[in-house]
């Protein structure tokens, strides 16, 4: 009888910790940059200069950074995840080749973002630069472009996995409706796939949204680490910048005084605030969509 | 009338062709990184390179010696915090899943996943570098066994769900008592599943770098110390490909090679497991 009591509580109390894990961690966020939201205030989040030397912080080249990359690789990355969605959910749900591909773009995921990252700085870049120059910028090679067009590859798996287990949840009653109305292959998967699966490969690509916004050695490697805002729109994408992660991981064990170090703190905490809320509204679709 | 199925017939042959030229193309990068890192890396492995630490500039040979061990023993301590907390949660929740402590658990499970690995590795920087006042082994496990958590729970959880209850109700009903129910029934039934889960996270951990740089930080020494600094892999590599030397880079070309040779192996090992005993992860 002890025992099993013992037992029982041993669970509760695991699952407990799970709880004040992520409890401790957003007051460990909130109470380390405390000290910069005191100096800083609000306008941190949109102050245009960051120079720790003269102590002026401001958090708008990373956020735009940050907001860049991750769009760029995901508009990059969408006609991918799509049509792996549905060539495995619809067009070759089964046999030897589906499964090897499957396989391989699980793959993809697998592999660590450090060796994207240093793949990327000696293999990508040159051929960036070589591409830069024809289109006539600034061959810089390294910066926002090179970083999305890694982060796409890295989280395509993200979004296509989950495509491709919803597409095959489409009912075939469904399908085959539209078949026998003499509907084509392509018309079926635009008027009856696509609109029935609609939210949860949105959910997807919110996910891979929430793995770029996040990630950081591949961008960190490639990115350039410059802390000034681009002129144009041209030398915004092309140039080199920095996202929040990035900067975290490259000033963090440099950061000599309080109120720096506090200011990549509440970097983190607004990186922390932003996937956790497109993970859970993510998530929330997928749930909806199964449960129906 | 026939032009016009004509046209729709077309128009469904060239949208297929579309779909699979996007859908094979992906598998490009993948092809060219690993054929690449294979290329550069086979030719630095050698029996010298996998026992001796990293040459000073300028001298050839040195190995990677120290960032093996380092990441052995880091991820061997993850597993160790990781694995009975993970296991258990996922017990808990696949037992009790209409609590209120499940629906929470829960949430924070699906939280934990999606947390960024820099934000673990700023918050256990505070919770145990500032207190101890060095960078650590024993802190880069605690920041890798936050990231393990969430797989093993889920994976924990989804394997358990799906046996029977068949299974426990026959075991409850000749009077065994419910803790040797789940460690000796429940448990032995789903450990293929688990067992799946526990490597995947492993293969998950055994590349990050983002938490380590303030935790674990790296140590151009062999050391065995857990109180101290202590070299991983992936951080080898992000210190030598980022350094100028042609030296580093070769080393860290190894260094890559060896990390990512062990990660697919990993990956597809526990491919087998799960289509073997068919599960569902």
């Amino acid at each position: 009888m002890k025992w099993e009591t013992i037992f029982k509580r041993l669970l509760i109390i695991m699952s407990a910790i799970l709880v004040l894990l992520i409890i401790g961690i957003l007051i460990t966020l909130i109470v380390q940059s405390m000290p910069s939201i005191k100096s800083l205030g609000i306008g941190f989040l949109w102050g245009k200069v960051w120079d720790p030397v003269q102590n002026i912080y401001g958090a708008y080249p990373f956020l735009i950074g940050t907001l860049l990359t991750s769009f760029i690789a995901l508009i990059i990355s969408i006609p991918f995840s799509y049509a792996i969605s549905i060539y495995l959910g619809e067009y070759n749900p089964k046999g030897w080749l589906s499964n090897l591909l499957k396989n391989t773009i699980e793959l993809i995921a697998a592999v660590p973002s450090i060796i994207y990252g240093f793949w990327g700085l000696f293999v990508l870049v040159p051929v960036i630069r070589i591409f830069e120059a024809k289109i006539g910028v600034a061959p810089y090679g390294i910066g926002v472009f090179t970083s999305s067009l890694i982060l796409a590859v890295m989280i395509i798996p993200y979004a296509a996995s989950l495509g491709i287990t919803l597409i095959r949840m489409v009912p075939s009653p469904l399908k085959e409706g539209a078949y026998a109305l003499g509907a084509t292959r392509y018309e079926v998967i635009r008027s009856v796939i696509m609109p029935y699966t609609r939210s949860g490969l949105f959910a997807g690509v919110l996910l891979s949204l929430g793995r770029a916004l996040g990630e950081t050695m591949a961008v960190t490697m490639l990115i350039g680490n410059t802390s000034a805002i681009a002129s144009s729109i041209k030398e915004a994408i092309f140039g080199p910048g920095n996202t929040m992660a990035s900067v975290i991981a490259n000033e963090f064990t440099e950061a000599d005084h309080t109120v720096y170090l506090s200011a990549l703190i509440e970097l983190g905490l607004v990186l922390f605030f932003v996937t956790v809320i497109i993970n859970f509204i993510g998530k929330r679709i997928i749930t909806k969509f199964t449960n129906n | 009338m026939d032009a016009r199925i004509g046209i729709r017939n077309t128009k469904s042959m060239l949208f297929k062709g579309v779909i699979v030229f996007f859908a094979f193309l992906i598998t490009l990068p993948l092809i060219i990184v690993l054929l690449y890192i294979i290329k550069q890396g086979v030719t630095e492995v050698n029996w010298h390179f996998l026992t001796h630490v990293p040459a000073p500039v300028g001298e050839t040979g040195g190995g990677i010696s120290n960032a093996l061990m380092g990441s052995l023993l880091i991820v061997l301590m993850s597993s160790i915090v990781a694995i009975p907390v993970g296991i258990m949660t996922g017990i808990y929740l696949s037992e009790n899943p209409h609590t209120k402590l499940a629906y929470y658990s829960g949430l924070c499970v699906d939280i934990l996943q999606g947390v960024p690995s820099i934000v673990v590795g700023i918050v256990v920087y505070f919770w145990i570098v500032k207190p101890l006042g060095t960078f650590s082994a024993i802190s880069g496990s605690i920041a890798l066994a936050i990231m393990m958590l969430p797989i093993v729970i889920r994976s924990t959880e989804q394997t358990l769900r799906l046996l029977p209850p068949s299974l426990k109700e026959a075991a409850l009903s000749l009077g065994v008592p419910y803790h040797r129910v789940i460690l000796k029934v429940i448990v032995p039934c789903g450990f293929a599943g688990i067992l799946s889960g526990i490597m995947l996270s492993i293969a998950r951990i055994i590349g990050e770098t983002a938490p380590l740089l303030f935790t674990a930080f790296g140590n151009p020494y062999l050391s065995y110390s857990v109180t101290k600094p202590m070299e991983t892999l992936p951080h080898l590599i992000y210190t030598y490909a980022t350094s100028p030397y042609d030296d580093w880079h070769n080393l860290a070309w190894g260094a890559s090679f060896i990390l990512l040779m062990f990660v697919l192996l990993l990956n597809i090992t526990t491919k087998l497991i799960t289509r073997k005993w068919n599960i569902q992860l």
